[in-house]
């Protein structure tokens, strides 16, 4: 056992796919240490590599090279002693047997892990009165709606009372209440079982509200480690404005050096533009250009950064989903 | 040790459960599941009386519809369970837990030997209180080692063949189709295996269904040793052979799947 400071290490964790005749990087080295006892989060797009790293990290993947230890256990090596402390939960999961009702699915489960029956049923019992779920307990599977699905995943997930529990965007698809539930949830958690949590999620508002540390994935590699505070930060240099305007021309091309326009939003006749300004002097030049092509400025609001802004400006682009259920 | 032993038995006993549950849930479907694998064993038996033959030709045909059940449960619940707890994203979980995979998939055999019991004493029943089949005890120590090594063979095969399925994805529909009738004609499921003759016998005594059938024949139907193609004991013998060497079999073909699954990236995803 090495390296058992940490719930997880990894030193140049690489993966690569082959598909057909072409070779895919997922991941192009990976170097982290997560704390014990820490909420995680791993921000990135689609594809750039989160959920190939947390299979890697839950023992369902081989890394192509490198090395990584969870609760101080190799990965590669010591499989077995990993899944006994860890559980992985996936977001929109439909794992389970629709014949079986919640309870009976629940326990299934738990039996897979050894957990004598009058213990799993105690604990299944907590979960689905926690969750809302109490009334669905004879519920089938099958008849379940999608939040609730998730829910009882969730639950399955923390049967074993795992040490570390990855979270592979548990609140994809969720109403925002169910979300919310979660969220609240998993805060709770990991604070009173003294827990690890690593979750991997694209939704901005998820990862400022719960993650103590965040590292950004893009292309399978890390562009970013720190606190959300610290994300914040980085974009304060710049500074961002929200522009409420009457008559702003279509084909009208900011062009102004140190002024970028992050979007542009039809609403009740006018426009909001969010535009970012390198400092805030270029304001009076902005508004000046503005008013040479008519357009009139109806509502001024400087903008705190925010995660989402800090993820922009690192990945470079603004195609995510920031929706935040 | 122990704990790890309680933990695989607890596995096992988990997994059985969906299956068991299954036969009282789906309650609607237990008539066809009944009546259904009778139907063919009828029409033999009335084809034997039509024709005058000894009301044992009706036996002989009894026994191999109760084999049936078993056999065809090994190949379409057992053989390509994996290849759809993959398509349903169980198969993600099965490798996440600490739970030996072999206990998992022997929780899945111990659930499937005991719905297909109910339709096999369906069979039974119709046959011998029904058709008022003779039927003999003669040697019911053989007659239960044959029985009981016969399912573990059965669906140690099973175990196996679902890894193997696994591994070949999308073909595993298309393989169990292909068994299936081969499978029927070679065990003999409707007549003596002998009348084979030796060369294609000896073939088709490398299926545990043929073993059981060859050995049941000559223990529980008047005069059916004259049936018989090779000894009750050899059939008890080799039937015990297959039984350990099968699941052992299974568990290196398991092994061999985790290993392909981490290692290349596919299996416990669906979409490929």
């Amino acid at each position: 056992m090495e390296n058992n400071n940490y719930a997880v290490k990894t030193i140049d964790i690489k993966r690569t796919f082959k598909k057909s005749s072409n070779l895919i990087n997922a991941l192009k080295g990976i170097s982290l240490t997560v704390n014990r006892g820490e909420f995680f989060g791993v921000l990135g797009r689609n594809g750039a590599g989160k959920t190939t790293f947390l299979k890697i990290l839950s023992t369902l993947l081989y890394p192509t090279s490198g090395q990584a230890w969870v609760g101080g256990w190799d990965v590669q090596k010591d499989g077995q002693n990993i899944r006994e402390i860890i559980n992985l939960v996936s977001g929109g999961e439909e794992s389970g047997y629709g014949i079986l009702n919640v309870r009976e699915n629940l326990w299934m489960f738990s039996q897979f892990y050894g957990i004598p029956s009058s213990i799993a049923l105690k604990r299944i019992d907590k979960y689905l009165e926690m969750f809302g779920l109490k009334d669905q307990a004879k519920t089938r599977v099958s008849a379940l709606s999608t939040g609730m699905r998730q829910k009882m995943n969730l639950i399955r997930g923390l049967l074993n009372n795992p040490e570390i529990l990855f979270l592979d965007e548990p609140t994809v698809g969720l109403d925002v209440e169910s979300a919310r539930h979660i969220r609240s949830f998993l805060k709770d958690w990991i604070k009173e079982n003294d827990r690890t949590i690593i979750l991997t999620t694209h939704y901005m508002l998820e990862a400022d509200e719960l993650s103590e540390r965040l590292a950004i994935i893009e292309g399978g590699e890390i562009i970013a480690l720190g606190t959300p505070s610290e994300f914040k930060g980085l974009s304060q240099t710049e500074n961002f404005y929200e522009l409420t305007v009457n008559n702003f021309p279509e084909s009208l091309d900011i062009n102004i050096e140190g002024v970028q326009l992050i979007s542009k939003l039809p609403q009740n006749g006018n426009t909001i533009l969010k535009i970012r300004l390198k400092e805030d002097s270029l304001l009076s030049e902005l508004l000046a250009s503005l008013n040479q092509h008519g357009t009139k400025l109806e509502l001024l609001k400087k903008k705190e950064p925010t995660l989402e802004d800090a993820f922009v400006n690192l990945v470079g682009k603004s195609s995510i989903d920031v929706s935040g259920a | 040790m122990f704990k790890k032993i309680l933990r695989e038995l607890r596995a096992i006993r988990g997994r059985a459960y969906v299956r068991m549950v299954s036969i009282r849930r789906d309650l609607l479907l237990l008539p066809f599941q009944v009546i259904l694998p009778v139907l063919a064993v009828a029409a033999y038996i009335y084809l034997y009386r039509f024709i005058g033959a000894p009301p044992e030709y009706g036996t002989l045909v009894l026994i191999g519809g109760v084999m049936t059940t078993y056999w065809l449960n090994v190949l379409w619940s057992m053989a390509s369970q994996l290849y759809w707890e993959r398509m349903m994203g169980n198969l993600q979980i099965y490798f996440l837990v600490p739970a030996s995979k072999m206990s998992i998939l022997l929780g899945m055999a111990v659930g499937s030997m005991y719905t297909t019991s109910i339709r096999a004493l369906s069979t039974l029943f119709v046959g011998l209180v029904i058709f008022r089949l003779p039927i003999e005890l003669k040697n019911p120590v053989a007659a239960i080692l044959l029985f009981f090594l016969s399912l573990s063979a059965l669906y140690g095969m099973g175990m196996l063949l679902s890894s193997v399925f696994l591994v070949w994805g999308r073909e595993a529909w298309h393989l169990s189709s292909l068994f299936q009738e081969p499978i029927y004609l070679l065990s003999g499921f409707y007549f003596p295996v002998k009348s084979l003759g030796i060369t294609l016998a000896t073939v088709a005594s490398l299926i545990p269904v043929t073993l059981a059938l060859d050995g049941m024949r000559q223990v529980l139907i008047p005069g059916g040793e004259k049936m018989g193609f090779l000894p009750v004991w050899i059939n008890i013998l080799i039937l015990a052979v297959m039984a350990l060497v099968f699941p052992y079999l299974a568990y290196y073909g398991l092994n061999y799947m985790e290993r392909l699954a981490k290692k290349e990236g596919r299996i416990t995803t669906r979409w490929q």
